[in-house]
């Protein structure tokens, strides 16, 4: 049923440190890596070596240039993927009951054998987490890789999603936001973690943890003791020489 | 937004036959013999191609029929419902003018009221997504209405069509001006959209991916936006006014179908622009809208 459910026992999600995150897009290919072997049909890519190259991705980065009022200018990594709504638009639109989110965990799947592809979810959808699959004629989305959390069959540390796993910097976490005390709820409770587009009324899971104050650039200039250097000796006397020519 | 050809067929020539339907299932035409068949059957085949015509952008449309499943949430599916149920039920009725069977009219009228509700579902799968702003309006409704009652009467022959073309006319209108302030009305931009407009004001620094993709294609679809202003005016035109004024001159055969062929082609323009000019938010991630 593509009802939404009332109450989810768990709210899994990613709390995204936009501070940390350098924009290397690990995360976007160890989620392609796995996500073209795991759940459901691969992610497909079409003229990959061509002139116009395409293809699926359940996770993009973006690199925005922000300006404050006061101080430098900033370069901000902005990964984008699923966010897990509790009021998943997506979820309702979908006629075939193909797109459907988990009173167990809240996460927001799509069973495959069951989508048409119309596409219409994607349209729901405000922070474009849906691509449809140009080779299946599916539509594919973040699993949050569910076939990776709960997989005994891996080591107790791999069994986090493929992006959270492979952030060199620790910029992504995974955990459930329904429990106050776990490690993404304090983190975003300590950091201002906040939740994208809201006013839409999708109540997103995923929190994004703000890029923490930057040192006002007068204050920063470290090299200033070294900028002050008076020459002596051969080059002391070069100085003069050379100022008076 | 994308505007592709089988939903754009699919929504002009289904909602002027579910709106030739309505008149026919209520009897305000009531042709009989050979003619109620030609009209009940013009009915019947703009209803079905449309229907076909928008199974072809599925991925899989061999899974079509799990579109009935999901009607309590669903306007889509709904809309499957409201389609299958009022071309059963106004069968009975396409019979007994043809045939001349002489079953009384109210036979007719649930299934004129879900022909109507056909197109309210239609309309529903567009007004109810809010992160189009121009779609996410009371006035699509009306507007998808308003075309299938005025481009039914076109079609069923009815002397108050040209009145109602008029009001089409203004619908539109009011659409468009309406529609054209609406992004901006719902205040998302670059910076709300990522939440870092809290640091600074912001700009693309540097695009996600240097290809396309499935949402640049789908809902970031700025080709042609800049003949909008004359597209409106020919759909203005070709909708609404050439018809009410051939079918005011003239009462013959040649002036049905000029204004049925002018109309149907005005419909296809502002269905093209209902499609090409609505911004998705997802653009805004892009710097593009």
């Amino acid at each position: 049923m593509t009802t939404l459910p009332t109450h989810t026992e768990k709210k899994l999600g990613l709390a995204i440190d936009l501070d940390t995150c350098v924009g290397c897009q690990a995360c976007v290919t160890a989620c392609k890596g796995w996500n073209d072997q795991g759940y459901g049909v691969p992610l497909s890519d079409q003229n990959p070596y061509g002139a116009d190259p395409s293809g699926v991705f359940l996770n993009r980065v973006h690199s925005y240039a922000v300006q404050p009022i006061d101080g430098a200018a900033q370069t901000i990594n902005f990964p984008r993927s699923c966010l897990h709504c509790d009021d998943a638009p997506c979820v309702t639109v979908c006629p075939t009951g193909a797109s459907y989110k988990r009173a167990e965990d809240g996460i927001v799947l799509v069973n495959e054998d069951a989508c048409i592809g119309c596409g219409l979810c994607a349209w729901a959808c405000p922070y474009g987490a849906r691509e449809m699959d140009a080779a299946a004629g599916v539509m594919k989305k973040c699993t949050l890789c569910v076939d990776r959390i709960y997989n005994e069959n891996l080591p107790e540390e791999d069994r986090e999603p493929a992006c959270v796993r492979g952030c060199p910097t620790g910029a992504r976490h995974f955990g459930d936001f329904a429990d106050p005390d776990s490690k993404v709820s304090r983190l975003s409770a300590e950091r201002g973690g906040y939740a994208l587009m809201p006013d839409l009324g999708t109540k997103p899971v995923n929190r994004y943890l703000p890029p923490r104050k930057k040192d006002v650039p007068y204050e920063a200039s470290v090299l200033a003791p070294l900028l002050d250097i008076k020459a002596s000796g051969f080059a002391g006397w070069l100085d003069r020489v050379l100022g008076k020519i | 937004m994308h505007p592709a050809p089988s939903v754009i067929l699919f929504s002009v020539l289904s909602g002027a036959g579910f709106g030739l339907l309505f008149y026919l299932g209520f009897g305000l035409a009531h042709p009989s013999g050979w003619a109620a068949f030609l009209w009940w059957g013009l009915g019947y085949a703009l209803a079905v191609i449309g229907l076909s015509a928008s199974t072809f952008h599925l991925g899989n449309p061999q899974r079509a029929l799990l579109a009935f499943s999901q009607w309590r949430s669903s306007w889509l599916s709904r809309e499957a419902w409201t389609s299958v149920a009022a071309l059963v039920l106004l069968a009975p009725m396409a019979l007994s003018d043809w045939l001349g069977l002489g079953l009384p009219r109210g036979f007719g009228w649930p299934g004129a009221v879900l022909a109507l509700g056909t197109v309210f579902t239609t309309s529903m799968i567009y007004a109810q997504i809010k992160a189009v702003p121009r779609w996410h309006l009371w006035l699509t409704p009306v507007m998808f209405l308003t075309f299938a009652l005025a481009g039914g009467a076109v079609l069923a022959g009815q002397s108050f069509a040209p009145v109602l073309l008029a009001v089409l006319l203004v619908v539109l209108l009011a659409i468009w001006q309406v529609g054209d302030g609406q992004f901006a009305r719902r205040a998302q931009t670059l910076g709300t959209a990522t939440g870092l407009d809290r640091i600074g004001t912001v700009t693309v620094f540097e695009q996600a991916h240097t290809a396309g993709n499935y949402l640049l294609r789908e809902m970031i679809f700025v080709v042609g936006r800049k003949h909008a202003q004359k597209l409106r005016g020919l759909a203005m035109v070709l909708t609404c006014l050439l018809p009410a004024v051939a079918l005011a001159i003239s009462t013959g055969w040649w002036a049905f179908v000029a204004a049925a062929v002018c109309h149907i082609t005005g419909a296809l323009a502002a269905r093209w622009l209902f499609f090409a000019e609505a911004e998705h938010v997802v653009g805004l991630f892009y710097g593009k809208r």
